[in-house]
């Protein structure tokens, strides 16, 4: 048993060394474009990490992520943004004078867009999980619709539908990609422990958990709130790495594009997850031809935006009916190394 | 008495599942409930587990009452259960699920879990070492690691109860546990579930159809009809009294 | 507020609500064989429409040719989208077959997209069913009263083959139990095809509808009202089709009264669903006319 542990140890230890090593690496020698890929991924792997939580682990269909995305990333870029900078860019109407006088560093403001995420996240929870069914989904769904409504009506603090500007560009490889790895960590940590062990039994047969004494309400809830802090998070570091963001940037797509990560890389693998945004956000790059004119048998196609989106739902749709598990199955990166006698289903 | 059912009466819109059910079950008894399918025997159970409110009466525990407590309370209190068709944790192991059972008495908070902290690694060797003595209690400690769903339907059955156990339980609730097994298999269920109940100090409330089975086990039964109780008393008696017979059989005697 | 106004207000209520209620109709049935909130039919509405706009700007067919066209191309997608994407889960986790109505929702919204665009299409409404006509001193067109009243004779029909009909039966009879169902000798597949069918149908109907008053079609037009009607499926008490109706009609005239009465609450008309979800899953969460579906679990 413990010398088990020590060789996890070891492996983790320098699967972490190596990551960080590469995060080094890549600043300092790749492209800018290749390192705005990069910072995508390692943002997305923060997203895709802890909507697996909720989804894969814990089985309760949600579809929140555009929603505390767009949340934390208001938070973060009214903390960020210089109150000089505040002053010229609201157009429609004065802010509120409050507004003006928020600020803070960036890891305080990070800190500050999870926190208020997993707060609204836990006020959701509340008629949620209470009762039985997967009205998750749909209040989810309707929560990311009503923040873009909100974020349209009230320009005295959003700057409505023209959105905020001149955030300062905090993000880089090495903050991103760090985060990236601490999440990792903690939703693995989790994951490994008496509530990721009650997630899961909540997964298998919710009413079994309870005949164990499981809180299946607040299993839901902590995964919930975890993962909706983790989302604020990772929207912050979205908005201090684009400068600027605007509700369309957080419909529904956004939340469709991790779906489809968490899916094909194997709900409720953590690991999946990390290999589903890896092959989803540079697939979606090299997919960006699908949207352009094509060249087919020397007949030109015209321009068709949005053939990407049709080609992932219909990659959606063929996982689930096809091949359900994903990558990863449920399994982890290190039980892929485990012999095992009996069929691994 | 351990539980004590308190006039017991459960509606369903305008079905009655249980009329006025009244009875007592003493420490370290394996009390043994029947009766034909429909007699309100699972509602009985749920209404013990908190899944349904009595419409009347009351259920206590330890001179306690059960009123208003969540079903997973009622577990913290003492009394564990098994399911009529198995319902162990599909995508995990045999230690996983009976770990589940230890999920509330495992004392490390949500921050220890993350960062790893001392208590952590206390607690969870601690319950690990427990479980696998329920395991090994039970003969099916060498398949701790494999998927619990993987195992023979008997050795299923005996993780549901290992994993019941876990849960420290002073009253276990068996659902129909030898439905599905062969003569062999009920046999050795048997045994040790008599076993069990002294070495881990308890009383056993038992569904079962197999009378057989009911009269090695049990050392009362209480049988009931269309949600009435017909009989109270020791299992030999049961099988020769008249309104018993009648339940199961029908009645000949048109008079 | 003068009555005529007022009167004006109750019926456009009405007639949202109306719209309201033929939709959530299909979420409830759905739900009830199921347990599926099927993502995906707020979208049928969507191609219902877009059936109907192509129907008479296309083919050039009169209204009511348009509308069964519409009706039956729609009906035919749905029970398509069954069996195609949900059939094979039928035994599959129920996470796996939300996720697929998610990705047929989002297949859909997306290829009328790409193929037919995303600017609004003017919707050709036939000019009988712009004609004013006096009701009760009110000036009003005609579609507007054409709507609640198809919407009546619409749900007596299905309550009428839902409680006086073998298909009513089975399908009642599969909102409690599949299992016993098949045992019975139905084909429960036949009757869920048979549910889709029926609820997509009443989707394309509101869909036309829709387009008839907000005269216009889109590919996104069905996500927002889908929403809604889900809401009102589950305020009335998701499972019961009277349910579905009651719900629909609270909500279209909660968006038409409240906005009449405090304008300056018109940004927010599409979060007062969201609010009654929210609400009467703490309060009351079967519903109005719900039916507990959890009962029968142990």
């Amino acid at each position: 048993m413990q010398i088990s542990l020590t060789k996890h140890h070891g492996i983790n230890v320098a699967i972490v060394a190596i990551a960080v090593w590469f995060i080094w690496f890549a600043s300092g020698y790749f492209d800018e474009y290749t390192v705005r890929i990069l910072n995508n991924i390692a943002i997305f792997i923060i997203l895709a990490a802890s909507y697996n939580l909720i989804n894969g682990v814990t089985g309760q269909f949600s579809l929140e992520p555009n929603g505390f995305v767009a949340i934390g990333a208001y938070v973060t870029a009214l903390l960020l943004i210089t109150p000089d900078a505040k002053m010229y860019q609201y157009a429609i109407v004065d802010p509120y004078p409050f507004i003006l006088t928020l600020h803070s560093n960036f890891i305080v403001a990070l800190l500050l867009g999870g926190f208020f995420s997993a707060f609204l996240a836990f006020c959701l929870s509340m008629p949620v999980f209470r009762v039985r069914g997967d009205y998750l989904a749909i209040v989810t769904l309707g929560f990311g619709f009503i923040i873009k409504i909100l974020a349209i009506n009230t320009p005295e603090v959003t700057n409505g539908s023209l959105g905020l500007n001149d955030i300062p560009e905090f993000s880089n490889l090495y903050w991103t990609g760090g985060i990236a790895i601490v999440t990792v960590i903690v939703i693995l940590n989790i994951v490994n422990s008496k509530f990721g062990r009650a997630m899961k039994a909540v997964r298998d047969d919710e009413d079994a958990a309870i005949a164990m004494g499981v809180n299946t309400f607040k299993a839901k809830t902590m995964a919930f709130c975890t993962s909706a802090f983790f989302e604020g998070i990772g929207g912050g570091l979205l908005a201090a790495l684009l400068t600027s963001i605007s509700p369309d940037l957080f419909d529904f797509f956004f939340t469709f594009q991790l779906l489809i990560i968490i899916v094909l890389g194997g709900l409720g693998s953590t690991t999946g997850a990390i290999i589903g945004t890896i092959l989803v956000i540079g697939g979606s790059e090299w997919m960006r031809f699908l949207d352009e004119p094509m060249h087919l048998f020397g007949y030109t196609t015209t321009a068709m935006p949005g053939m990407r989106m049709v080609v992932f739902s219909l990659l959606l749709i063929f996982i689930m009916l096809f091949a359900r598990e994903g990558i990863m199955g449920k399994r982890e990166f290190k039980e892929l190394f485990k012999s095992r006698t009996k069929g691994d289903k | 008495m351990i539980l004590k059912i308190d006039n017991v009466t459960k509606n369903f819109g305008g079905v009655t599942a249980i009329n006025e059910t009244a009875f007592g079950v003493a420490p370290r008894e394996i009390f043994g409930l029947i009766g034909p399918n429909g007699a309100g025997k699972t509602t009985m159970f749920n209404i013990i587990t908190g899944n349904y409110e009595p419409t009347l009466g009351e259920v206590f525990f330890k001179n306690e009452s059960l009123k208003g407590l969540k079903p997973h309370q009622i577990v913290r209190k003492g009394i564990a259960r098994t399911f009529q068709n198995i319902r162990l944790f599909s995508s995990m192991s045999v230690l996983d699920n009976v770990l589940i059972g230890f999920d509330f008495q495992a004392r490390y908070s949500f921050a220890e879990s993350i960062l790893r902290f001392p208590r952590f690694i206390g607690e969870e060797k601690r319950i690990k070492a427990r479980s696998m003595e329920i395991l090994d209690y039970f003969d099916i400690a060498q398949f701790s690691k494999d998927k619990a769903v993987d195992l023979s339907y008997g050795q299923q059955r005996k993780v549901e109860i290992a994993r019941a156990l876990a849960t420290n339980p002073d009253l276990l609730l068996l659902d129909e546990p030898a439905a599905g097994m062969n003569p062999s298999e009920t046999e050795e269920l048997g045994e040790i579930i008599k076993k069990a109940r002294h070495d881990f100090d308890l009383t056993v409330l038992l569904i079962e159809h197999d009378m057989k089975f009911v009269n090695q086990m049990c050392d009362k039964v209480l049988v009931l009809d269309y949600g009435k109780t017909i009989f109270e008393g020791k299992p030999s008696d049961a099988i020769k009294d008249k309104e018993v017979i009648t339940a199961y059989l029908g009645d000949f005697n048109h008079d | 507020m003068d009555i005529t106004i007022f009167m004006q207000q109750m019926l456009n209520g009405f007639s949202l609500g109306s719209m309201y209620a033929l939709i959530a109709i299909g979420y409830t049935m759905v739900y009830g064989v199921l347990r599926l909130i099927n993502f995906a039919h707020g979208d049928i509405m969507m191609v219902g429409a877009f059936l109907g706009y192509f129907g008479i700007a296309v083919l050039g067919l009169p209204f009511g040719a348009a509308v069964l066209l519409s009706i039956g191309g729609s009906a035919l997608l749905g029970m398509f989208s069954d069996i195609v994407a949900y059939r094979p889960l039928r035994n599959a986790p129920k996470i796996s077959l939300l996720i697929t109505a998610i990705g047929v929702s989002f297949f859909l919204e997306n290829a009328f997209n790409v193929f037919f665009g995303g600017v609004p299409r003017a919707f050709p409404v036939p000019t009988y069913l712009e004609e004013m006509v006096d009701f009760y001193g009110l000036m009003m067109p005609v579609s507007a009263l054409l709507v609640p009243i198809v919407t009546a004779i619409l749900l007596v029909v299905i309550l009428w083959v839902l409680f006086k009909t073998k298909y009513g039966m089975a399908i009642r009879a599969l909102a409690f139990d599949v299992g016993t169902v098949n045992l019975m000798g139905i084909d429960a597949n036949r009757i869920i095809s048979l549910v889709f069918g029926i609820g997509s149908a009443l989707a394309a109907v509101g869909g036309v509808f829709w387009a008839i008053n907000y005269p216009s079609v889109e590919p996104m037009m069905g996500v927002l009202v889908g929403l809604k009607a889900f809401a009102a499926a589950v305020v009335g008490g998701i499972g019961s089709v009277g349910g579905a109706v009651l719900g629909g009609l609270i909500i279209g005239f909660t968006e038409v009264v409240v906005i009449a009465f405090f304008p300056e609450l018109g940004g927010y008309k599409d979060a007062f669903a969201f609010i009654f979800l929210i609400l009467i899953l703490l309060f009351k969460p079967t519903g109005i006319l719900g039916i507990d579906f959890e009962k029968s679990r142990f």
